[in-house]
């Protein structure tokens, strides 16, 4: 199969290092970000925040902020009390608690926006927001993640901290029995530091409504498209009312993927006000007040067997969600992806994300990322430990092109990733045993240096089982003028899509590049797609682009076939001029049958005017990409200061439309690696406090921190979706992390196992070279949680969490659950059930027959039927579902009044938990 | 809040204003003198994407207030180009070198670049890299920007690879 596979190709402008559209504005300072749009009347709005993590409001004094000259309006959740608002997560799901506005009688962390200062300008809204004085009766906050286990209930009204969960509650026997029988048995338990994306640009939204009802929102987002969305959606508004607009954006990185508490305060205070308000995000804010990233714990079990091939592993993962997470989530992405790309019979797993007294969870380049730094950390342990070489250990377990099509535990379905031959070629790129006779030499005069390599996949543009996430659209026209126009649900925050966008459809169409303008930046220009997210734009984007050009194509050649009186086959568009072969060559410039379009339909066929094309293109459900990258280090061990010497990158990214923008996205990620690793931290003390507030304190790569990388394309194979293209948005962020910590780990080996604390300061590397005792910090609770082979919900010592466990068990029927005689089943009901994707709510309808269960749940205007069994008021049924995956869910419901609770076991993935409601009437 | 009368040059034109004492002269070139160019990204002196040049040399806007720049010549990166469009040459070079993505550190990086190179004698490439250390790019991976600084500063672009460490 290796033999066979076709190479990546290129066009005369798909594959070239062609130069980016954006880039003469932005570097001329005429790029327009949302700071940079002003409208008349606009005025300026600040917060005032919550100095204090969680706690009542006892009043709230506005009177000397009012009295300031220039201060327009004071905005609090009273005032806003007249807005139906459903703070949607990215996925469109309801929140799993309600997310107010502004803080509605109780704050949930430092930085909770209180009220919101309206002002002819910045300095006067911020003087004013000073002057507002706020009194609290101040609680014990939950900041970390075990107190979310142990402490008091973040949201009073939730029965516990735990935000969402998934995988299996309870320990499953046989795989227990493999992890305790194998040869070795490597463990591996870390905590993921907090991470603030930290884009340059801060988030920011100029909001201007207009008298007919119609709102203009000038936003700092990921994609126009998907913001307007949410706008019409959370805020039920007809969509065509909404435009937002989003020209130039300063980096987002999963932050900005859609609008969130201050953005949306800004909107419906514009609404309330009637006036356009300004609010750009200031760099305090940013770090206290965005939502953030990455604060996790993961206790990896992994065995092996003699011949250091895999048998069974387990992960047991939590997840900071903070007080409003933007989606609550336990992250099923790290479970599908841990093992994604190796040889192993058996997982199983147990993820929770948990509420705190912090400010909430949003995305951040590759959410998953962790499950390759656990792996590949656990590799090399492993490996040095059975005394196996790691690169011939990730051989050993790594699914080749040759082993596929390969269905993993998780059901993921492979048949094109490339990890192993992706390594292939990173070993052709660096001399491993040349560079350990070096490090051999620089040991004797007491320099360490070391090598650390990671293999990792990534699902990109996926387009199954995530509803918002499904196609993108291409709008395509020859102008009058005869130049290009397109407009594409794509979006930029520095991805250069106006660049890869324009090159494939040049290439595709026969123009120049410089002919095509792509538009991307307002959505009342194009149509629905999600803007940069997934990884898909290339992919998705770059495929809508291929078939519309495609369909505008054909539409040139035969209107001008027509027009000339030749066979569309004697006609070929090339650098924007037809050329007509056969019998009698001419030329036609795509201009002058511009003009006939668009001024003499007449001659055109059928006598249809203009030359335009549109396709919505949905790519195949994952394209996977696949990398091997390599780096050395010397670490100092006078000071534990990290010098990263060489970096070796190897992927699989497809036919590639621009390497220079593929290597762009790789090297920013892989930045972004070295940050999480060696210095970003968002710290908070015990009572919440946010303790790194500025650039000073929250540290950032410099250009000194990031060498030089190399890139190697040699392993890239197109994939199936249209162009070949893959993905490579996230990579860098996600396999970047395990190379350089396995590099220091193996440059440090002399002194011991490198403890994994994040981030590796120089301070914690120094504290292990001179066997310091370790800085006193929370370590994961390994010992009380993963291993212990009793049930899972008493490994955590308090209430609170045990009260997520608390679903009906036919094997428990404690008091609640006790068959209440003549519980009423039949009749409608609403169902809400908690999946990895957030709650979903649907109608369904159960009959009941003696001891025979019926029913159907209604959603999409699909019905889904099922039988079942009735004892009591305990319910049980199964149902089949084929996506996004075929899987037997396996209900057990209580009915007890008008309610409904029980739980849907789905498999691998756990349980979800079901609540109904009676429809009455 | 006082206020006062100041006189400067911006991008070569003579501008008058009457500025509050506190207004910082990143929001007084942003808001009153239109240069939009001008970026804040952090504004309290790390991130250098607010980089101007007052009087020929690199200075934060944001740690500056305007009045302090009465009397000065502050040039942005409105006032680089050439006014048919041709680019300066740290612009072209970011440009050929794809030293930027999202664009929003880009100004200042243009700034300092442009107030280190192109000087005869040249600058020492080490000043030059010391320079950029104290701007934040959160894009790039500083790979272009660093390529176009060494060819500024008259090295090869690229230290080129080795085949071990
Ligand atoms: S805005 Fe001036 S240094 Fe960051
Ligand atoms: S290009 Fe985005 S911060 Fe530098």
């Amino acid at each position: 199969m290796d033999d066979a596979r076709p190479a990546a190709t290129t066009g005369r402008y798909i594959g070239q290092r062609v130069a980016r559209k954006e880039d003469t504005r932005l570097l001329t300072g005429r790029g327009v970000y949302v700071d940079d749009v002003g409208v008349p009347g606009m005025l300026h709005v600040a917060f005032h925040r919550s100095p204090i993590a969680r706690g009542r409001i006892r009043s709230i004094d506005l009177s000397a902020a009012r009295a300031l000259p220039g201060v327009f309006a004071l905005v609090t959740a009273d005032d806003l009390a007249r807005f139906k608002v459903d703070m949607l997560s990215f996925f469109l799901a309801q929140p799993v608690v309600p997310v107010p506005v502004l803080a509605n009688g109780r704050v949930t962390y430092v930085g909770d926006p209180v009220v919101m200062v309206v002002a002819q300008d910045r300095y006067l809204a911020e003087d004013a927001a000073g002057l507002i004085v706020v009194e609290y009766d101040e609680e014990d906050p939950v900041v970390t993640l075990d107190d979310a286990k142990t402490g008091a209930l973040v949201h009073p009204d939730t029965d516990s901290n735990v935000a969402a969960a998934t995988g299996a509650e309870e320990l499953d026997e046989d795989l227990e029995a493999a992890l305790a029988a194998a040869a070795h048995l490597e463990t591996l338990a870390f905590r993921h530091q907090r991470i603030s994306q930290s884009p340059m640009e801060t988030r920011g939204v100029v909001a201007q409504p207009h008298g007919s009802g119609e709102l203009t929102v000038y936003l700092s987002c990921q994609g126009p498209q998907l913001c307007a969305r949410w706008f019409a959606q959370a805020l039920e508004l007809p969509q065509t009312s909404i435009r937002v607009i989003s020209k130039d954006v300063g980096g987002s990185f999963g932050l900005k993927g859609q609008p969130w508490r201050e953005e949306v305060a800004v909107v419906l205070g514009a609404m309330l006000l009637r006036r356009p308000l300004k609010w750009i995000e200031d760099r305090l804010e940013n770090l206290t007040a965005a939502n953030q990233a990455r604060e996790q714990e993961i206790t990896l079990r992994a065995a092996f067997d003699a011949e250091g091939r895999l048998v069974a592993s387990h992960a047991d993962y939590g997840l900071n969600n903070g007080a409003y997470p933007q989606g609550a989530d336990s992250n099923i992405a790290v479970m599908m992806f841990l093992w994604g790309a190796h040889k192993l019979p058996a997982f199983s797993f147990r993820a929770r994300g948990w509420f705190t007294n912090t400010v909430g969870l949003a995305a951040y380049r590759g959410p998953w990322a962790i499950e390759s730094l656990a792996r590949e950390v656990l590799l090399d342990r492993a490996a040095r430990r059975m005394g196996i070489d790691p690169i011939e250990l990730r051989r050993r377990n790594l699914i080749r092109r040759s082993d596929q099509p390969w269905t993993t535990p998780m059901g993921l379905e492979l048949t094109d990733i490339s990890p192993a031959e992706c390594l292939d070629v990173l070993l052709q790129k660096v001399d491993v045993a040349a560079f350990r006779a070096e490090q051999a030499a620089a040991r004797r005069e007491g320099r360490y240096l070391g090598i650390g390599f990671a293999t990792y996949i990534e699902p990109t543009a996926g387009s199954t089982g995530v509803a918002v996430l499904m196609s993108e659209s291409a709008h395509l026209r020859v102008e009058p003028t005869g130049t290009v126009t397109a407009v594409v649900s794509t979006h930029s925050q520095g991805h250069g899509t106006q660049t890869t966008m324009a090159q494939v459809i040049a290439d595709r169409l026969g123009v120049p590049y410089e002919h095509v303008e792509v538009y991307e930046d307002d959505s009342s220009r194009g149509g629905y797609g999600s803007g940069a997210y997934g990884s898909r734009q290339a992919v998705a984007g770059g495929g809508a682009c291929i078939r519309a050009a495609d369909l505008l194509l054909a539409r040139i050649r035969e209107s001008a076939a027509h027009i000339l009186g030749v066979r569309t086959d004697d006609i070929v568009l090339r650098n924007g001029v037809l050329h007509v072969t056969g019998d009698k060559p001419q030329t036609v410039s795509l201009r002058d049958l511009a003009d006939i379009a668009y001024g003499d339909p007449d001659r055109m066929p059928d006598g249809h005017a203009g030359l335009e094309a549109q396709y919505r293109y949905r790519p195949p459900p994952i394209t996977m990409t696949s990398a091997a990258h390599a780096c050395i280090v010397e670490v100092d061990a006078q000071t534990g200061f990290v010098k990263i010497r060489r970096w070796v990158t190897s992927e699989d990214c497809g036919n590639m439309i621009n390497p220079a923008i593929v290597e762009g996205q790789i090297a920013g990620g892989l930045a972004q690696a070295i940050g999480s690793v060696l210095m970003e931290e968002v710290s908070f003390d015990a009572r919440g406090n946010p303790t790194a507030v500025t650039y000073k304190d929250y540290m950032l790569p410099t250009i000194f921190d990031v060498p030089e990388f190399e890139y190697h394309h040699d392993a890239s194979m197109p994939s199936q979706a249209e162009g070949g293209f893959r993905g490579v948005g996230e990579g860098g962020c996600i396999v970047g992390p395990p190379t350089l910590v396995n590099a220091i780990a193996d440059a440090l080996i002399p002194f011991g196992e490198l403890e994994l604390e994040l981030p590796l300061t120089p301070a914690r590397l120094l504290a292990h070279i001179e066997q310091r005792p370790e800085i006193a910090r929370p370590k994961p609770a390994e010992a009380s949680e993963a291993p212990a082979p009793a049930a899972d919900a008493p490994a955590d010592p308090v209430p609170v969490a045990a009260a997520a466990h608390n679903v009906p068990a036919p094997s428990a029927p404690q008091e609640p659950f006790a068959p209440a005689s003549g519980a009423r089943i039949d009749g409608g009901w609403k169902f809400v059930l908690s999946t990895p994707m957030g709650p979903q709510a649907f109608d369904g309808r159960l009959a009941t027959d003696g001891d025979q269960l019926s029913g159907v749940f209604i959603m999409n205007m699909d019905e889904a039927h099922f039988t079942g069994t009735v004892t009591g008021n305990q319910l049980k049924w199964d149902l089949k579902v084929t996506k996004p995956m075929k899987i037997t869910l396996k209900y057990e419901a209580v009915v007890e009044g008008d309610t409904l609770t029980g739980k849907c076991k789905m498999g691998v993935f756990g349980s979800a938990k079901l609540k109904g409601e009676r429809v009455k009437g | 809040m006082s206020e006062h009368a100041i006189q400067l040059t911006i991008n070569g034109r003579a501008h008058e204003a009457r500025v509050e004492s506190r207004l910082t002269l990143s929001d007084f070139l942003r808001g009153d003198a239109g240069c939009t160019g001008v970026h804040v990204g952090c504004e309290h002196g790390v991130c250098g994407a607010c980089t101007v040049m007052v009087d020929g040399a690199a200075v934060r806007s944001c740690l500056m207030l305007a009045v302090q720049a009465n009397g000065a010549a502050v040039t942005t990166v409105e006032g680089l180009a050439d006014d048919d469009g041709t680019l300066h040459p740290v612009q072209q070079a970011l440009r050929d070198e794809y030293g930027l993505q999202c664009g929003f550190c880009t100004p200042g990086i243009v700034m300092t670049l442009a107030s280190l190179t192109g000087a005869t004698p040249a600058t020492d490439p080490d000043k030059v890299m010391n320079a950029l250390s104290g701007h934040i790019c959160r894009c790039t991976g500083y790979q272009g920007i660093r390529r176009a600084a060494r060819r500024l500063a008259g090295l090869a672009p690229t230290q080129g690879a080795p085949t071990h460490g």
